[in-house]
């Protein structure tokens, strides 16, 4: 890697790490109600209150939370299924483009209503204007919300004591929304706007090309003029690099130059994958006030990022010994070298392999370059940094409470170690939260192994396999969409034709299971730790904001998940490096 | 305080739908529209796509949006397997070959038909061209719309289309190295070179 690809990705690091504590802080402070936009803004809120039929202090216990999170879930996807069967119908839709077939339809539904936003069919060929705003952008905004009002929820059951109650699920949606999400989008899409993405509600546009020999039709004749697909792009990039959703406008997500144009764009688009998510860290510990605990788990997610985001940046550094001698593949100022199959001139390797880890680690799911171009290894570590559980900085609010039922987990396991009931932040760790914990830490390798393990076997799941040679990059691609759609990512090895009838179905019941089976249990955990009394630190009191913990809780993440997945990984992108390597 | 931990429907159904409906107004029409607005009062070029006119005002491209170029005359962009045709507008897409298949790296793959093709557009135009290939220019983008090459797969090129287009060897040169940009902000991305915009240079001096 030259030096200036290395510096952009410290540079990286630096101002990600550097917005954590205000950006975390001015979080914390709306959801306790105490920042200034509260005040300012608090007669429209209770307006919006009323309008909904509830109130900022008609506080829920963690069922009917729950439960106001699945109808409104339910709800959102009813309705972007219903604009995509009818949008034919429908105006904005200025390509004419017809109804989206009924699988296809489920599939991203379900997709964008549990963040996942993995993407079956092509956005410029597919999907109308309007669907895209009424039914994409909104759930972009509202399933982000969605997750970090579980996690608020699940905050305040730590910080509680002896109540039943973790707050208002519309309260810490509406905030959310209006208060975070919101304006930051507002902000990142003009600055998109400005570097080229395109905002319009304009037809697509027509060009007559200027070499009008290089293209024939498949009849003989010349082609000579270019459509170009634009739209109202700039607003759904914003926020679906915001809220860790990851659905793009284009086919090709933030790999399009009209969705991603410049060196810049492409700076910003990253940095907002995970702004939100590492900024959650320090809300947390705010919240429960004291914020050694918010760093100690955000200094975990940061080592196992960096660790990964280096074997990826450098597998692909490498580049693909098996190109004819004659290719130059030495990165310089004027040549990016490396693997530049799949990926775009203006970002390089570097840049695009920071994509890569950030994306998978973030359950965002965008991608600027495409994976399954990647070498081996390059694509095994963001395979891996979904299948850990989305917990290295994870969606926002899903990757911090996913990484709180992780800590849970490694102080349970160091009280089997010395004998001692666990107890996290003052509340004693029992039967029940431990039952609970396992379904979160459970669930997603079950949908994954099991989901993959049934695609391999029927003729469906493998009929629109894109790479066959070799056949463990088939395999490859079909680990993938299983691991994304599992863990609710939404990234692809898109050489898998995904839109068919089979991995529609697989992939859309993988996601329910995914993001339904875990908030649930972890809501439940919330409950059940608000109603506990808080048990005072004693000598015995593991401390869980020491360099010992986030040891403990790095060896835990990494262990789960390696154990789980090696065996699938050898399978797939271990054995095609070796067979990459050796010629 | 405590009430039992039973579910209180009224605080879930009528909010469900009310909410949605709120959320729907605010970030699915208001949010757009107010972007929408700001973007074509203050950035109307770019929010339009960056569009090229020529001297009749008819559109010839787009500076962010590559065009597929096989004239000898013209410098050659990044490859592109978007269907039916290259550099279609309306369906990008990548190759998405793994490293191995032969499609990609075999005697009859997509590598080895560009590094045939320049070489004998080189030929051709009777020129001798020992350099390696940069690998930019034998692979394909992400994108398949990619407007950029790197300066080092222009300068393999430069040689080729000096001769085709009778034009000296520094001239073309000159003209690459007014359509390079360098790292935006001296820091981020890479040294690049937008194709079309050099090739329509390079029209306007041969008819000037």
């Amino acid at each position: 890697m030259t030096i200036v690809g290395f510096l952009q990705i410290a540079l990286y690091m630096v101002v990600l790490l550097l917005c954590v504590k205000p950006l975390g802080l001015y979080m914390a402070n709306v959801y306790e109600g105490k920042s200034r936009v509260n005040r300012v803004f608090a007669p429209g809120e209770r307006g919006i209150y009323r309008l909904f039929g509830t109130r900022e202090d008609l506080e829920m216990n963690w069922k009917t939370y729950a439960l106001a999170f699945m109808v409104f879930n339910l709800i959102g996807l009813l309705i972007v299924y219903v604009l995509q069967r009818a949008q034919a119908t429908l105006p904005l839709n200025p390509f004419g483009l017809g109804a989206v077939a009924p699988d296809s339809s489920f599939n991203t539904a379900v997709s964008f209503a549990t963040n996942t936003n993995w993407q079956g069919y092509a956005g410029e060929s597919t999907m109308s204007y309007l669907t895209q705003m009424l039914g994409l952008t909104v759930q972009n905004f509202v399933s982000a919300a969605g997750g970090m009002a579980v996690l608020v929820a699940l905050i305040r059951g730590l910080a509680r004591r002896t109540t039943n109650l973790i707050g208002n699920f519309w309260v810490d949606l509406t905030r959310s929304t209006l208060y975070i999400l919101l304006p930051m989008a507002t902000i990142l899409a003009v600055v998109l706007v400005s570097q080229g993405v395109v905002q319009t509600f304009d037809n697509y546009q027509t060009a007559q090309v200027v070499d009008e020999t290089a293209l024939t039709d498949a009849d003989g004749n010349a082609v000579t003029e270019q459509v170009l697909a634009v739209g109202p792009a700039a607003s759904q990039i914003a926020i679906k690099q915001l809220g860790t959703n990851g659905g793009g406008f284009f086919s090709v997500n933030s790999a399009h130059p009209f969705e991603n144009s410049t060196p810049l764009s492409n700076f910003l688009e990253c940095l907002a994958i995970l702004l939100i998510p590492a900024a959650l860290c320090y809300t947390f510990g705010k919240m429960i006030g004291d914020t050694r605990q918010g760093w100690a788990i955000l200094a975990a997610m940061t080592i196992i990022f960096v660790l990964l985001l280096g074997v990826v940046a450098f597998a692909e550094q490498a580049g693909n010994p098996n190109l004819p001698g004659i290719v130059d593949q030495v990165s310089s100022a004027a040549n990016p070298g490396a693997n530049m199959e799949g990926k775009e001139a203006r970002f390089g390797v570097p840049t695009s392999a920071l994509w890569a880890a950030a994306t998978t680690a973030a359950s965002n799911g965008s991608v600027n370059s495409m994976h399954d171009s990647y070498t081996p290894l390059g694509g095994l570590v963001p395979m891996w940094l979904m299948q850990l559980g989305e917990v290295i900085y994870g969606g926002v609010g899903s990757g911090l409470y996913g990484m709180l039922i992780f800590a849970i987990i490694a102080v349970f396991i160091s009280g089997l170690m010395v004998g001692r009931t666990p107890e996290y932040l003052g509340k004693k760790i029992e039967a029940y939260e431990m039952k609970m914990a396992s379904l979160v830490i459970l669930i997603p390798p079950a949908v994954v192994l099991i989901g993959t393990a049934l695609a391999v076997v029927s003729e469906g799941g493998l009929a629109t396999v894109g790479n066959t040679t070799p056949p463990v990059h088939g395999f490859s691609e079909v680990l993938y969409a299983f691991s994304s759609a599992g863990n609710n990512n939404g990234s692809a090895f898109a050489g898998l034709g995904a839109n068919t009838p089979f991995h529609n179905t697989a992939l859309g019941f993988a996601m329910l299971f995914a993001r339904y089976w875990l908030v649930i249990p972890a809501l439940a955990i919330a409950g059940s730790l608000a109603a506990k009394k808080s048990v005072p630190v004693g000598e015995g009191t593991l401390p869980t904001h020491t360099p010992l913990f986030i040891a403990l809780l790095i060896g835990i993440v990494i262990l789960v998940g390696a154990l789980t997945f090696f065996p699938a990984l050898a399978l797939g992108p271990i054995a095609e490096h070796f067979m990459m390597i050796g010629g | 305080m405590h009430r039992p931990n039973k579910v209180e429907w009224g605080q879930v159904i009528r909010p469900a739908i009310i909410s949605i409906m709120f959320f729907t107004v605010v970030t699915g029409v208001l949010y757009p529209a107010l972007i929408t607005g700001i973007a074509q009062v203050v950035f109307p070029y770019q929010a339009n796509g960056s569009l090229i006119h020529d001297d009749q005002g008819n559109v010839i491209g787009s500076e962010l949006i590559g065009q597929q170029f096989s004239d000898p005359a013209y410098f050659w962009g990044r490859l592109s397997v978007t269907g039916p045709v290259p550099y279609n507008g309306a369906m990008s897409s990548g190759s998405n070959y793994g490293p191995l298949p032969p499609a990609l790296i075999g005697e009859d793959g997509m590598i080895q038909a560009r590094i045939t093709a320049l070489q004998s557009a080189d030929a051709a135009a009777g020129v001798t061209n020992d350099a390696l290939i940069p690998v930019d220019l034998v692979t394909a983008s992400g994108s398949g719309l990619d407007p950029h090459i790197s300066p080092a797969a222009a300068e393999y090129q430069v040689a080729r289309v000096a001769a085709v287009r009778g034009l000296d060897v520094a001239v073309v040169r000159e003209v690459v190295a007014q359509h390079t940009e360098g790292r935006q902000l001296g820091w981020l991305g890479e040294a690049r070179v937008n194709v079309l915009a050099l090739n329509l240079a390079l029209d306007d001096l041969s008819e000037s």
